[in-house]
């Protein structure tokens, strides 16, 4: 009964999605009032009703409603109820179902936060986000239906996948989803500054928070996704350049690119056309990401035949939504005139020169995720780009980044001076070098060119990153005066670019100092990594809920005193037949110790002798404190007073709109 | 002018996509069907002893799968067969282009439905069998000759329509 509930749901959501976007649009065309007014009520009846199927689908996967197809494939009466509630978005259908409940719920804020915006604007917002809502629902409709029931009805379901059965799943898609989908914003409100001709200040401290807000989410999302690969992969590895990462990688750069420009529009006026460009971008490539990870196309060329009409269905849309924005964009943006000049050393010229390498970043990473479908498509054979090429690309590009972040912070508006500014940046630039040097050696010993740069980039942002923060404080007569003085949106680039800093230090101290030894030990042998010695004590044979797994036990010392002991698994999931590494990790702040068990040397003998894989990992943890800290600085930034203080005099021309139209 | 060119930019990317989506790369015939398979002497992977060559494959149909741990259409195809491991069909796994090491790690963290593991590390015998791009599979007869070759992953519908009937009737 539910899952007909739950599709009754959605085919009223489509109507829903209908009117919000027709009403606005006849409104628009004839000046109408109150057909603009219908586009929030619209958007909040459709985030209801997909909050509905949404609900039927998690109440499915709680009953063990096996007769609902998508529950069977991805469910099972042992999984515990936490993956059963998880497992709504295990899989294809499901995760598009919540998908389209994010975006309603984006819609729904955006109605309720923009009840002051000027009415036309907002209703505009409303109905492209409508559009776009309506293409999800069709597809999942159509093509997709997590609904779709299953006769004869299945005694047990196929499990959901091991993979996602871990903590770090839970969390990890829907807020990855938060991002993406927060994207829609941004551009919803591109195409209505094109569609209006409307792009002033206003515009941009209204669409500001919103961006920053999809660009935080994206950064903790992939953040956690990280965090996830590390733990569960049992490769050591946080990165792995895998075309479902870049999917939300790539529109994570063009963000990064589209909050700077966004701070050149909103204080200077320039880069208008440039700032819609990027938004319309920022979305084009997380549709482009789903339509990578969902039809086929680049996980394998040869994949796709299996469900072709998702393909068709998704690449349309992207077609019809992107291509249709992008047109708007050709006939309206030469509207968009900038005013005043740009001089490059000044911090516009800068944040310009920021966008330069970030889109170029952006572009690096598409071609090589594109590249074997290029070299595909022109009949030159088939190809696997691996992180080899990614890493050339996107470090390089990076490096100038980063000392154009230190710059940044110094240089004023409009004009700087380069002398005096290299004048002052002489202090931080010299005490990071001479750190830069010196601390590899401290504490480890030994360095290399590559390391003492990287270690330099890292410093260098570390210190520059609160200069502006200095500033203000200074500028009070007290301490406590200049600190309540200090706005949140200055809190939160520092917070953000301090995030970067340590970010970099962490990439750099594990790829450079990261030890990885494969070991053959029996029950009590012992084997020496980095002055840690791991002890291992046997394996036993354990049992959770759905898996049985083989439980080892290592001991780890360091100059004869106990540290910790840790529980590498690997767990057989009986109803798919696959088996999953659960690595153990002693964490520190300076250093994780990381234990992947492999395989027993002989099979049928599992107390005997095993293969090891023991990881030292010196500041793992700052890779993954630097995406916080960015999250943290973009929640912050999204808060600032001005955004709230933008829109009081629009709220006495709203209120008067409503008496006359009441 | 300039304002135009994302949407060219955009229409060459779905150009792209769009070939993407309709090409099939299944159609390319392989001259090897119907003729017996190329010689071959591969080391068993990570150096292990099982040495294997012709003869090992003769007397029974069998499936020869060329994988890679680098190939993501591999990690595609590999739950099907791991499937049909399960249900007791014998499948020769061919690691292409790759280290001991990353091949031997793969199998270790995705399973492995191979009877036997050889390792074309340099990929010369790919060469010979005319490996386009990894995974292909291909079904053997007894007699050692090449009954079908599948370029890209093993779907369960390919294995149903194409490849079952071939092993049953090579069987008989």
């Amino acid at each position: 009964m539910f899952a007909e509930l739950g599709h009754f749901a959605l085919i009223l959501a489509l109507a829903a999605s209908l009117l919000q976007v027709l009403v606005p649009a006849y409104g628009l065309v004839t000046r109408n009032g109150r057909a603009l007014g219908v586009a929030s009520s619209a958007a909040q009846a459709q985030f209801f009703l997909m909050l509905t199927a949404y609900l039927c689908l998690t109440y499915c996967f709680i009953d063990k409603d096996f007769s609902v197809a998508y529950v069977a494939a991805n469910s099972h009466s042992a999984l515990p109820l936490m993956y059963r509630i998880s497992a709504v978005w295990g899989a294809h259908e499901g995760s598009f179902l919540l998908w389209g409940l994010m975006l309603s719920g984006w819609t729904l804020a955006v109605s309720i936060f923009n009840r002051r915006l000027p009415q036309d604007l907002a209703a505009t917002v409303l109905a492209v986000l409508g559009f776009i809502s309506m293409g999800f629902l069709l597809f999942m409709l159509i093509t997709s239906n997590p609904f779709e029931r299953i006769f004869p009805v299945p005694l047990e379901g196929q499990d959901l996948n091991p993979l996602l059965q871990d903590p770090g799943l839970i969390i990890h898609p829907p807020t990855l989803y938060m991002g993406y989908v927060g994207l829609s914003v941004a551009f919803a409100f591109a195409v209505a500054a094109l569609i209006t001709g409307k792009l002033d200040s206003a515009w941009v401290r209204w669409t500001r928070p919103w961006t920053t807000a999809a660009w935080a989410f994206l950064t903790m999302g992939i953040t956690l996704g990280s965090w996830w690969a590390y733990n569960e992969l049992g490769w050591g590895g946080w990165w792995f350049w895998d075309p479902v990462e870049n999917a939300s990688f790539m529109p994570w750069l063009a963000a990064t690119a589209l909050i700077h420009s966004l701070a050149v529009t909103e204080k200077r006026g320039l880069l208008k056309s440039w700032t819609v460009l990027l938004a319309i971008l920022c979305f084009a490539l997380s549709l482009l990401g789903t339509f990578l990870t969902r039809s086929g196309v680049i996980v394998s060329v040869h994949a796709f035949a299996s469900d072709p009409a998702r393909g068709v269905f998704i690449l349309s849309f992207l077609a019809l939504v992107v291509g249709g924005a992008l047109t708007l964009y050709a006939w309206r943006a030469p509207k968009l005139a900038s005013e005043g000049e740009l001089k490059l050393f000044s911090r516009e010229g800068l944040l310009l020169l920021n966008n330069v390498f970030l889109v170029t970043a952006c572009f690096g990473v598409l071609l090589g995720t594109l590249y074997p479908l290029v070299i595909d498509a022109f009949g030159l054979g088939k190809i696997s780009v691996g992180p080899p090429y990614f890493n050339a690309i996107f470090f390089p590009l990076m490096a100038p980044l980063f000392v154009l972040l230190g710059l940044g912070v110094f240089t004023p508006w409009k004009r700087g001076n380069l002398r005096d500014g290299l004048r002052r940046l002489r202090v931080p630039a010299l005490f990071a070098l001479v750190a830069a040097i010196a601390m590899p050696f401290a504490l480890q010993g030994k360095s290399s060119l590559v390391i003492a740069a990287g270690v330099w980039l890292a410093l260098w942002t570390l210190a520059t990153a609160p200069i502006e923060l200095i500033k203000r404080i200074r500028a009070k007569p007290t301490f406590a005066a200049g600190l309540l003085s200090v706005p949140s949106s200055t809190w939160g680039m520092t917070l953000a670019h301090t995030g970067l800093g340590m970010w970099m230090l962490g990439v750099v101290c594990v790829t450079g100092y990261g030890i990885e030894r494969d070991v053959r030990l029996g029950a009590g042998q012992e084997a020496e990594l980095s002055g840690f010695v791991f002890g291992f004590e046997g394996v036993k044979e354990s049992k959770g809920p759905n898996f049985v797994s083989d439980l080892g036990t290592v001991v780890v010392e360091r100059n004869g005193s106990a540290i910790s002991t840790l529980e590498p698994e690997k767990r057989l999931y009986p109803s798919q037949g696959s088996v999953m590494t659960e690595t153990g990790v002693d964490v520190g702040p300076f250093r994780d110790l990381y234990v992947a068990l492999g395989e027993p040397i002989d099979k049928a003998n599992i107390g005997g002798d095993w293969s090891l894989r023991l990881y030292y990992k010196p500041m793992i943890r700052f890779v993954w404190l630097g995406g916080v800290l960015m999250f943290i600085g973009g929640l912050c930034s999204m808060m600032d007073r001005r955004y709230r203080l933008a829109r009081a005099p629009a709220t006495q021309r709203s209120t008067g709109h409503a008496e006359v139209l009441a | 002018m300039r304002f135009a060119i994302p949407i060219v930019l955009m229409l060459g990317v779905l150009a792209l996509l769009g070939f993407g989506l309709t090409h099939d790369p299944r159609e390319v015939p392989s001259p090897l069907i119907g003729k017996p398979a190329p010689a071959f002497a591969l080391p068993g992977l990570g150096g292990t002893p099982p040495q294997l060559a012709n003869a090992d494959l003769k007397g029974r149909p069998v499936l020869v799968n060329f994988f890679a741990s680098w190939c993501a259409g591999c990690r595609v195809e590999h739950p099907v067969l791991m499937q049909l491991a399960k249900e007791g069909i014998e499948i020769i796994g061919i690691d292409y282009k790759d280290t001991d090491a990353d091949g031997a790690q793969w199998l270790q963290r995705h399973g492995n439905p191979y009877r036997v593991v050889a390792a074309d590390l340099q990929g010369a015998a790919g060469l010979d069998w005319g490996v386009y791009g990894v995974p292909e599979t291909y079904v053997l007869a007894a007699d050692g000759t090449i009954l079908f070759k599948q370029i890209g992953p093993v779907t369960e519908q390919v294995w149903r329509e194409k490849m079952a009937p071939l092993m049953a009737g090579a069987k008989s």
